[in-house]
């Protein structure tokens, strides 16, 4: 089979997988002349396809051929679709080929399961390390590994990779052993926590000052699915808050459970509920960034997001004996609170407040969206009055961009 | 009225000798007009120059000291024609703030930049606190201009597409690019520190740049014809962007914040996009539809070795 036809099999098998970061590792070049590549610190995206997403790593499966059979997957052993397997050396050349014509910034590498999970991480490591030592390639390398692997071979693909990942696939261990009942969740978790160690011993100094060697410099992420399974939002952001905090994830995934070819008969598809995944990754920057916890987004008994309103804003109307908020005198953790207002301008309001009261026209000027702040907020020579109890707030806040998009009058 | 002659488009060094002594005179930004110096002759010559010591400062904290290490500056003429006064004797104090300022918006394409970083450099001696005022109508326009500036530098280490060519019995790499700004001399240390082993070129409208391994040379402004034909390479890149994409999930309006059209003439795959959106309604609808086939090959159940101890006792 040709390199092209083993591309399209394996970019195909690939393309469920949500990540593309090449952010967060330690800032490399080739300035040295041997060897080929850099890393910037905040990744770049060198194209995007039109279902939005960032093109930045070549993100391909080494083979789709696999053992387990995950009925959300379009490589389980049970679908019909065609199959392929790259050479090691047919990944080298491949990556690197790309990388000189600046397509993309490195090699996002992943694999189905064949004969063994040892056997499998072996491979791909293989491909790390000679991209590494015998070609000098100092760009980025995300590996996914194999819970099931063995912890050597874990350790030495945190050697080559700038960042690994396991996906946890469901957020709840009764979805993954019905989904995915090869799959062992125990065993996911313990592999987490396996390489936050090394990764955190990675970065801290001995007591000599010596460095250690390098692990992973740009952390481990993992991805769920979501829409194949029943699990409600608050469970999906629990489950999340509880990865960020115990195994100290970089980045949680959401992938919306999307039509694949010869899907599995007991996994009805459906269209892909992307304003669902939209929200989550709204939610998940709200517990990041914005000093929000995940029981304070979802309340109520549907555990759902509203999907016509961003997260911040419907918080802020179950809560409007909060508001409106004085932008001259809140402390921070207030304004991140504030809908509308974004870590960006909480730092320039804090630094202007201490030259000058804030007014409107500065808001204007420094972009933020008046319309939705102006409710919540109170200035010289703004207030909001009645207008943040009046009931129909909640109507004119509504967010109409999650209307269904309207295709053919793109181009 | 002071007239001040910049030597290029990106005469930093010039705008900051001016505009130091202009503040020491007491020169008030109204009465200053700032021009860049037509270039002498269309063709320019082809200009050699060492970036390695520019690269290691891309913006500097040196605003009264001299210019580290760059060769191709000229001091600015005096608008009476007199050679400066050497910078060092005049001494101002200015928040680093604005001294970060200064590069990228130099960078800017806007006529006005010069003006408007005086403008604020003169303020700045009566108004202590102005560079935190993000809601000022100045500081607002010259925080725009730099994050234009950083935009359009992003937008070409990620947007250029080199094609390969033999050249001397050497491969070369070579890409044409239309930045927006003035920005090519500043974005070289990137793709010297990425490709520094590769010979590469860089053409756009205005200026050039070739890298031969060991020293880049300013070239000046070309035309895209002389680009190689697409070659076997960039099929395979095409492949992978068709197959990369997923037809069930279009999100048009995110693909073109982050990719606007603007660029799409000088990239391979962008070719490709009219007829992936056309045809993602169907591909999707048809695996909706597709009733589940059972598996064409023997399945064999998978099963897994017992747990290592290690994990069973999660002993971690």
């Amino acid at each position: 089979m040709q390199v092209k036809q083993k591309l399209e099999i394996l970019a195909d098998a690939a393309k469920y997988d949500a990540s593309c970061a090449s952010s967060g590792t330690e800032r490399r070049d080739s300035r040295d002349g041997k060897g080929i590549g850099s890393t910037t610190g905040t990744g770049i995206c060198h194209s995007y396809a039109p279902d939005g997403r960032c093109i930045s790593l070549l993100k391909i499966l080494l083979t789709n051929f696999c053992l387990y059979d995950c009925v959300y997957c379009v490589n389980r052993v049970s679908s019909n679709v065609p199959r392929a397997r790259f050479s090691i050396d047919e990944v080298v050349q491949l990556t690197l080929a790309f990388y000189r014509r600046n397509y993309i910034e490195g090699l996002f590498l992943s694999s189905g399961i064949i004969q063994n999970p040892d056997y499998t991480m072996e491979q791909v490591v293989e491909v790390a390390r000679i991209l590494r030592e015998e070609h000098g390639f100092r760009g980025y390398i995300h590996l996914k590994t194999i819970p099931d692997a063995a912890p050597e071979l874990l350790a030495r693909a945190g050697r080559y990779a700038d960042r690994l990942s396991i996906n946890i696939e469901l957020p709840t261990a009764a979805s993954l052993s019905a989904l995915a009942p090869e799959k062992d969740g125990a065993a996911i978790r313990m592999s987490m926590a396996r390489l936050r160690e090394r990764i955190d011993a990675g970065k801290d100094k001995t007591a000599s000052g010596k460095r250690p060697p390098k692990f992973s410099p740009g952390g481990q992420s993992t991805q769920m699915i979501v829409g194949a399974d029943a699990t409600d939002d608050r469970t999906i952001l629990s489950a999340s808050a509880e990865l960020y905090g115990r195994y100290r994830l970089r980045r949680v995934y959401y992938s919306a459970f999307s039509p694949i070819p010869d899907a599995s008969p007991a996994l009805p598809l459906q269209s892909p509920p992307l304003a669902r995944e939209h929200r989550l990754y709204q939610a998940d920057w709200l517990m990041r960034f914005y000093g929000f916890e995940s029981h304070e987004i979802i309340t109520g008994e549907q555990g759902m997001l509203a999907l016509d309103m961003d997260p911040k804003t419907a918080w802020a109307l179950r809560n409007r004996a909060m508001f409106p908020v004085d932008l001259n005198r809140a402390p921070k953790s207030t304004l991140l609170r504030v809908p509308g207002l974004g870590v960006r301008n909480v730092q320039r309001i804090l630094a202007a407040r201490r030259v000058r009261a804030v007014r409107l026209d500065d808001l204007v000027r420094m972009h933020a969206p008046i319309n939705r702040m102006l409710p919540f907020i109170q200035l010289p020579d703004h207030h909001p009055g009645a207008t943040l109890d009046a009931a129909s707030l909640s109507a004119r806040l509504k967010d109409t961009r999650t209307a269904p998009q309207q295709l053919g009058l793109f181009m | 009225m002071h007239n001040v002659y910049l030597q290029d488009e990106t005469d930093i060094e010039g705008w900051r000798a001016a505009a130091r002594r202009l503040v020491s005179q007491g020169v008030a930004p109204q009465d200053v007009d700032w021009y860049v110096r037509p270039a002498a002759d269309e063709a320019v010559q082809e200009d050699f120059l060492a970036m390695a010591n520019d690269a290691a400062n891309p913006a500097g904290d040196q605003f009264c000291v001299a210019a580290q290490g760059k060769a191709n500056i000229v001091p600015s003429a005096m608008p009476d024609g007199q050679q400066q006064p050497s910078g060092d004797s005049v001494r101002l104090m200015v928040p680093r703030q604005f001294v970060e300022l200064v590069r990228p918006v130099i960078l800017h394409r806007a006529p006005e930049r010069f003006g408007l970083l005086y403008r604020a450099l003169w303020r700045l001696q009566r108004e202590r606190g102005l560079m935190r005022l993000a809601g000022d109508p100045d500081i607002a326009r010259l925080n725009a201009m730099v994050k234009a500036v950083r935009r359009d530098m992003h937008k070409m280490t990620a947007f250029v597409r080199f094609r390969e060519a033999m050249v001397e019995g050497r491969p070369r790499y070579l890409a044409w690019f239309e930045p927006e700004h003035h920005i090519m001399a500043a974005i070289a240390p990137f793709f010297i520190g990425r490709f520094a082993a590769m010979d590469w070129t860089i053409m756009s409208p205005r200026m050039g740049m070739h890298w031969d391994g060991d020293m880049l040379h300013f070239l000046p402004g070309g035309k895209p014809e002389a680009l190689p034909a697409e070659d076997a390479g960039e099929a395979l890149w095409l492949s992978y962007y068709r197959h990369i994409f997923n037809p069930a999930r279009l999100k048009l309006k995110a693909m073109q914040k982050e990719m606007p059209k603007k660029y799409w003439h000088n990239l391979p795959e962008a070719e490709l996009i009219t007829a992936l959106i056309a045809d993602a309604g169907t591909r999707t609808q048809a695996m909706l539809e597709r009733a589940p086939e059972p598996p064409r090959r023997k399945v064999v159940g998978y099963r897994r070795k017992p747990r290592r101890p290690d994990i069973a006792s999660g002993n971690e």
